[in-house]
C-alpha cells in the first residue's frame, strides 16, 4: 500500500516537473506565440508545440535511457541513486554560481524549434531532473517485482524510461500550450512581459531540492 | 539581472509606442579639432519640466580625439525574444566608439543625470581581438552586442576588409569576429537585421582614407566609394546575397527595415548619384524564394545654384546635391524621415506602401545655399544629419553634423552645434518647435541622438504588431 502510494507521489512528480517546465517561457511556449503571430493562424501554434515537445522529449530520453541500463545493476542501485542525486546536486549549484547563459543557444536559427528545445533542455539540465524521480519509480516497482530475471527487468526499466519520458513531455506541451494559446487567443503579449520572472534561482535551486530529496529518502 | 523584464523593453512595436513618451535624450557631442574630449549631452525633453530644452548634465570623457558618430543600448526589446529565453538584462548603458580613435566607452546611465563612465575599451584590445579598426553601428542581438566597424587592421585600416564583431552584453568582454564567411564584401558602414527571419542587412561608406580627412572627390567620381548592400544568414554569420545597386549610387549608408517583423522589407539611403547628382531611397525585400531584391522608390533632386554661392568642391557642378546621410523610419513603419543634408531639408515620406514613399512632409533648415535659420531666428549650422523619431511617431529631433573633416568641406567656414525638434502632424506633416532649440557648447558638434527608453533606430522587436 505504502508503495503504491510513493509510485502514485513519483508519477505525480513527473507529471508536476512537465507543467514546471511547460510554463516557463525559457522552455519555449513564447515561440509558440511567436510562430502563430509570424504566420497568421493557430496552425503555426500546434507545429511549434509539436516541434518544442519533440525536441524536449529527445532531451529527456536521452538523459534517461543510460540509467535505465544501469538499474539493473540491482547490488549496485544505492551507489547509483546516491551518484545521480550528487550530479544533479552539482547542475544545480554550478548553474547557482555561473550566471551566464549558453552563448550557443543564440547560434540556432528560429526555424530549427525542435534542435533548439533540445539544446534548451540539455543545457538547463531538464532530463537530469527527472531522473532520481525515475530512479525512485523504478525501485518501487522492482520490490513488487521480485527477483525476476535481469532481462524482463532491463525491458521493464526501459519502458518505465519511456513512460517517464513521455508524461513529462505530454505535461510540460499540454501546460506550455495552454499557456501559449492563452497569450494568442486572449491575454495578448503584454502578458508576456506581467508573467515573465528571472526563474534562473528557482531554477537551479529546484535540481538541488530535487537531488536533495532523492538523497533524503529511505533506502 | 533584474527579475522581471526592463519595463522599456517592448514585445512589439505597437507596444512600444504606447509606452510612456521620453523625458530624456542623450546627444553626442563633438569636438571637431579633437582640442577638447567628446562627450555625451543629457537632455531634458518633457515638456512639463523646467530645465525643457536644455542639456541637463554632461559625460566628458578623458580622452581627446575619439571622434564620436553613432552609439547604442547594451540591451532593448530584442532581449524578449522567444529564443532567448532570459528577458532579464537592464537597459542601462550606452555603448559609445570613437570612430577615429577606435576606443568604446561604456557608459551607465541608471542616474541619467549622474550619467558616467563604466568601462572604457582601449582601441589595442579593439586591433588584437578583432583585426578591426574605428567601431561605428551598435545593436543588440542574439549573441550579444553587434558592432560595425570602418576600418581593417593596420594604420589607415586598409590590412584587409572592414567588418562587425561581437561584445558581451554584461560584461562587454569583446568575443572575436560575426564573419563566418562575408562572400565579396570589403566596406562596412551600418547593419540591422530581421530576428524572427534570421537575416541581416549591412552597407557601405567607404575605406578610412577615403573619409579620414575628407571626402576625396577623384574617388567619389570615379565611382569608388560603396554601392552595395549585403544580405547574411544571421545565425550562420554568413552573407547569402550581395546586391549591387549600381556604381555610381554613391554610398549606401542607413539600413532601415521595417520594425515589425513580419514585414520583409526595408529601406536604404543612397547619398549621392553621380550622374545626377540625385539623393535616392531604396526599398529591399526578401521574396517567397528566400533571395532579396532591392529598387529606387524615391528620388530627390539637386538644386541649381551660383559657383559663387558653393564651396569649392561643388564649384564646377554649379548645383548642391541633397546629400541623403540620415534616414529614419516611425515604429509605425508608417513614415521614412530623410534628410538631406547638402539642400537643408528634412522630408518626411509616407511609406505606407513601401514601394511608393510619397512625400508627405517637410522641414527647410540650413544648407549649404539656403541656409535657412530656425523659426526662434537661431543659426542652424550645416544641414539636418542625424535623425530620432520619438516612440509614439509625434516628434522627431534632430542635429546637424555629418563628420568632422566632411563637414568642413561642404560647410567651410560654418560651426556650431544645433540640436532642434520637430512635431508630426495629426495626418502627417512636420513643423518645427519654435521654441525646441538646442545650441551646444562653445567647440561642440551634434551627432546621434538616443531617446531614454528606446527609439526609432535602436530597438529589435521578435513580434509582430497586431
Amino acid at each position: 500500500m505504502e508503495d503504491a502510494n510513493t509510485a502514485t507521489a513519483l508519477w505525480g512528480a513527473v507529471v508536476a516537473s512537465g507543467i514546471y517546465h511547460g510554463v516557463n517561457p525559457g522552455m519555449g511556449w513564447p515561440l509558440a506565440v511567436s510562430a502563430a503571430l509570424m504566420e497568421r493562424g493557430t496552425g503555426a501554434l500546434y507545429k511549434a508545440l509539436l516541434a518544442l515537445a519533440a525536441g524536449h522529449l529527445l532531451a529527456m530520453a536521452v538523459v534517461l535511457f543510460p540509467f535505465s541500463l544501469m538499474v539493473t545493476l540491482v547490488e549496485w542501485q544505492y551507489q547509483l541513486r546516491v551518484g545521480a542525486a550528487l550530479l544533479v546536486i552539482g547542475l544545480g549549484v554550478y548553474l547557482l554560481i555561473n550566471r551566464r547563459h549558453p552563448r550557443f543557444l543564440a547560434r540556432v536559427p528560429p526555424s530549427r524549434l525542435a534542435l533548439w528545445s533540445f539544446l534548451a533542455a540539455m543545457a538547463h539540465g531538464a532530463g537530469l531532473m527527472l531522473v532520481p524521480i525515475y530512479l525512485g519509480i523504478c525501485a518501487t516497482a522492482e520490490q513488487d517485482m521480485g527477483h525476476a530475471a535481469a532481462a524482463s527487468l532491463m525491458a521493464g526499466d526501459a519502458g518505465r524510461a519511456v513512460g517517464v519520458a513521455v508524461v513529462h513531455t505530454l505535461a510540460m506541451a499540454g501546460s506550455g500550450g495552454a499557456v501559449a494559446m492563452g497569450v494568442y487567443h486572449w491575454l495578448g503579449l503584454t502578458f508576456l512581459k506581467k508573467s515573465w520572472f528571472n526563474l534562473d534561482t528557482v531554477w537551479a535551486v529546484s535540481l538541488i531540492v530535487v537531488g536533495g530529496v532523492a538523497l533524503a529518502l529511505p533506502h | 539581472m533584474n527579475l522581471r523584464p526592463d519595463p522599456t523593453f517592448h514585445a512589439t512595436p505597437k507596444l512600444a509606442m504606447e509606452a510612456p513618451a521620453e523625458t530624456l535624450a542623450f546627444t553626442l557631442m563633438l569636438s571637431p579639432d579633437g582640442s577638447q574630449p567628446d562627450g555625451l549631452a543629457v537632455v531634458d525633453v518633457d515638456p512639463k519640466s523646467k530645465s525643457y530644452g536644455q542639456i541637463v548634465h554632461q559625460v566628458i570623457m578623458p580622452n581627446t580625439g575619439d571622434e564620436f558618430h553613432h552609439f547604442g543600448w547594451n540591451a532593448c526589446s530584442s532581449a524578449l525574444s522567444p529564443l532567448t529565453g532570459h528577458a532579464f538584462l537592464e537597459r542601462r548603458y550606452l555603448i559609445i566608439p570613437g570612430i577615429r580613435s577606435s576606443r568604446i566607452y561604456i557608459i551607465d546611465v541608471k542616474e541619467p543625470l549622474e550619467a558616467k563612465i563604466h568601462k572604457i575599451i582601449e582601441p589595442e584590445e579593439v586591433f588584437a581581438k578583432t583585426g578591426y579598426s574605428r567601431p561605428h553601428t551598435i545593436h543588440c542581438g542574439p549573441e550579444g552586442i553587434y558592432v560595425s566597424t570602418l576600418g581593417g587592421g593596420g594604420e589607415d585600416g586598409t590590412d584587409g576588409p572592414p567588418g562587425m564583431f561581437i561584445m558581451d552584453c554584461e560584461t562587454f568582454d569583446i568575443l572575436g569576429r560575426y564573419e563566418m564567411d562575408r562572400g565579396v564584401q570589403d566596406k562596412q558602414y551600418d547593419f540591422w537585421w530581421n530576428l524572427p527571419r534570421n537575416y541581416m542587412v549591412s552597407s557601405e561608406w567607404g575605406l578610412p582614407p577615403q573619409y579620414e580627412n575628407g571626402i576625396v572627390p577623384e574617388d567619389l567620381l570615379a565611382n569608388k566609394y560603396g554601392h552595395s548592400i549585403h544580405f547574411w544568414d544571421l545565425r550562420a554569420r554568413k552573407n547569402i546575397q550581395t546586391i549591387d545597386l549600381g556604381e555610381n549610387h554613391q554610398m549606401a549608408l542607413e539600413i532601415r527595415p521595417a520594425h515589425d517583423p513580419a514585414k520583409e522589407y526595408g529601406f536604404c539611403g543612397v547619398v549621392v548619384d553621380t550622374q545626377t547628382l540625385e539623393g535616392s531611397i531604396w526599398t529591399w525585400w526578401r521574396k517567397e524564394d528566400g533571395t532579396f531584391d532591392a529598387k529606387k522608390t524615391a528620388t530627390i533632386p539637386p538644386q541649381p545654384a551660383a559657383a559663387d554661392d558653393l564651396p569649392p568642391l561643388l564649384k564646377g557642378f554649379e548645383a548642391v546635391p541633397p546629400l541623403v546621410t540620415d534616414i529614419d523610419l516611425s515604429l509605425d513603419d508608417k513614415y521614412l524621415y530623410v534628410a538631406c543634408w547638402g539642400t537643408g531639408e528634412m522630408r518626411q515620406y509616407d511609406v505606407t506602401d513601401p514601394m511608393n514613399p510619397t512625400l508627405a512632409g517637410k522641414v527647410e533648415l540650413g544648407g549649404v545655399v539656403a541656409d535657412t535659420k530656425h523659426p526662434n531666428g537661431g543659426d542652424f549650422a550645416f544641414g539636418p544629419q542625424m535623425v530620432e523619431i520619438s516612440r509614439d511617431g509625434k516628434r522627431v529631433y534632430w542635429t546637424n553634423s555629418l563628420y568632422s573633416s566632411w563637414d568642413d568641406q561642404f560647410y567651410p567656414g560654418d560651426e556650431g552645434g544645433q540640436m532642434v525638434m520637430a512635431h508630426v502632424g495629426k495626418d502627417g506633416g512636420l513643423t518645427l518647435d519654435p521654441d525646441f532649440y538646442i545650441d551646444f557648447p562653445k567647440g561642440y558638434r551634434a551627432h546621434q541622438i538616443r531617446l531614454e527608453g528606446g527609439d526609432c533606430s535602436t530597438d529589435s522587436f521578435c513580434y509582430p504588431s497586431v
